[in-house]
């Protein structure tokens, strides 16, 4: 039995200018599973990401959600069919707390005529939904209300990648959420990470850092050139076999199946 | 905390100053005095503060001001338009020139540093064309009636200043307490970030710049309300004052921090410098001075703030 693919893609093709990013990419995501997806600079991790976010559109292919066709225009078309998608570097905004980074482009307002007609926040549900949250997600901070950039890096991470996985019906995106931290900041955010995908959620997680893709992925997509070129098994691949794969050293075929 | 307390501290520490150097200074008809040179200024400021949160700046405002008081008074005078008809078209005026710059900024992302350079010219040079460089008087008793006073505890104040602080508690009030507001500042904190959280940025940069215009054509009801004449030449000294107002009162210029509030605390500190200097017997090149210093060391504390800001995070 083939298991169920929530996201899917196939031969999309993207332009800029005379540069091809993408040369008929194909992608698929299972329910339930860490998809890591590794590639070289330029391979076009970034722009399939940003296709399958709705960060761009792209000029050819298909994108499935659920087995349906879906076009995105804009990253809330994507939002709106349960696809989230956590950006290196750009996730938070740094100035404001982190209840309203949490809750960031979808404020919750107060219930009656202060809500509907004056459009009053309703700061205290809002505090109350993200302690309970990142408790649950095992992210202590003492105070929600402190702004994010007081945080260290790895807790900013950790707000980051709970507030995506927090609205995400389907699936999060994550691109590079571990880079720049520390030994332990990293290994904080892969717990996370596997948290995330234990409460039901698809996680496809774009890293450069092999250590970190082969200790929580349960699949490898591999792109090379604008091209998927392989999906491994890290159980039965070695990290330096992949890499070889990823940098065009060795043909996908000569790798045990 | 510093950032937030420290203009009111700079307030309190100059009136004190100033009282301590004028026995006139503390009455309460002087204060009357100050909040009212405040008014015009500090509604303009609020507008501005709109737009340094989103890490714009309105170089145009003074100018799109006295446009705003030109088209009142001129459709009033010459066109014996009712006053509120003639009010809503000075306003309308000067929301076209916020959506004229929220759309150079949006569409054409061009910096707003730029666009406004360029509609501040442009909205002197049509207030001077449109009224052939002549002041606007015999303006009807509609238009002025922000400028009359009514008796508080022995001083009059002016109806405007009342505007004024109403404007400020709806302004900080949206800014605080509703999602567009929050909007202002995650757009200003970082634009990409908020684009990708589902926020529709271009919609929000574009209000704030309408919204702008509007505190502009605001201000320039006060300013004829309180000069009595429309004046092709208002503006300005406002023109600047407003945004060292915002500046002085800690609103950061890299746009995502500040409060409405603190611009009101920074027009009143610029006010209370230049009507106690004043008092003093100071002339006013050295009022400009003092300004222009203020301006400086307001800056150079949000500089400095952000580098310890940044020194922590890594």
């Amino acid at each position: 039995m083939t298991p169920r693919l929530v996201l899917q893609a196939r031969g999309i093709v993207k332009h800029y200018g005379h540069v091809t990013a993408l040369d008929g990419a194909d992608f698929e995501l299972r329910a339930g599973e860490i998809l890591g997806l590794i590639g070289d600079n330029g391979a076009g991790k970034s722009t399939l990401i940003k296709a399958l976010s709705g960060a761009l559109v792209p000029d050819r292919g298909e994108i499935f959600v659920d087995g349906a066709r879906v076009q995105f225009r804009t990253p809330s078309d994507a939002r709106r069919a349960g696809i989230e998608t956590l950006y290196q570097e750009l996730a938070v905004a740094p100035a404001l707390s982190i209840v309203e980074n949490l809750f960031m482009g979808r404020e919750l307002r107060r219930p009656g005529f202060l809500g509907n007609a004056l459009r009053v926040l309703d700061k205290r549900r809002m505090l109350e939904e993200s302690t309970a949250y990142m408790k649950e997600l095992g992210i202590g901070i003492q105070s929600m209300k402190q702004a994010v950039e007081n945080l260290s890096g790895g807790q900013r991470q950790g707000v980051a990648v709970a507030r995506s996985a927090a609205f995400a019906r389907h699936v999060v995106i994550m691109d590079e959420p571990t880079a720049a931290l520390g030994v332990k900041e990293g290994n904080l955010v892969l717990d996370l990470i596997r948290r995330v995908r234990d409460r039901g959620l698809s996680v496809v997680l774009i890293s450069h850092n092999m250590p970190h893709v082969f200790e929580v992925a349960d699949r490898i997509h591999v792109a090379r050139l604008g091209r998927r070129v392989a999906v491994l098994d890290p159980k039965r691949v070695t990290m330096s076999d992949a890499v070889a794969v990823m940098t065009g050293a060795m043909n996908p075929e000569q790798l045990p199946a | 905390m510093l950032g937030t307390l420290g203009p009111l501290l700079a307030l309190i520490a100059a009136c004190l100053f100033f009282a301590s150097r004028s026995e006139r200074f503390l009455t309460a008809d002087n204060l009357s005095i100050v909040l009212q040179q405040v008014m015009v200024v500090g509604v303009i400021a609020i507008g501005q503060t709109l737009v340094i949160l989103t890490a714009g700046v309105d170089l145009s405002c003074g100018m799109v001001m006295a446009l705003g008081g030109i088209v009142m008074t001129k459709l009033a005078v010459d066109y014996q338009l009712p006053a509120a008809l003639a009010i809503a078209a000075g306003i309308g005026a000067t929301t076209l020139f916020g959506a004229i710059n929220g759309l150079l900024v949006t569409r054409l992302r061009l910096p707003p540093f730029i666009v406004t350079l360029g509609t501040l010219n442009i909205a002197f040079a049509v207030t001077q064309l449109y009224s052939n460089a002549q002041t606007i008087t015999d303006v009807p008793a509609g238009l002025t009636t922000l400028g009359n006073a009514f008796q508080l505890g022995g001083s009059s104040v002016v109806y405007g200043a009342l505007v004024m602080l109403a404007l400020y508690v709806v302004a900080a009030f949206a800014l605080s307490q509703t999602a567009a507001g929050r909007h202002v500042y995650a757009v200003g904190n970082n634009p990409e970030g908020a684009r990708l959280s589902g926020i529709a940025t271009q919609r929000v940069l574009l209000g704030v710049y309408m919204l702008a215009g509007v505190c502009y054509g605001l201000a320039a009801l006060l300013s004829v309300a309180r000069t009595g004449v429309g004046d092709p030449n208002a503006g300005q000294a406002e023109n600047l004052e407003a945004i060292t107002a915002v500046v002085v009162g800690g609103t950061s210029l890299f746009g995502g921090r500040g409060f409405v509030l603190s611009s009101l605390v920074g027009a009143l500190i610029v006010g209370v410098f230049r009507n106690g200097l004043t008092l003093m017997g100071v002339s006013s090149v050295y009022q400009m001075l003092v300004t222009g210093v203020l301006v400086i060391l307001a800056v150079a504390t949000d500089q400095f703030s952000r580098r310890v800001a940044q020194r922590g995070e890594s």
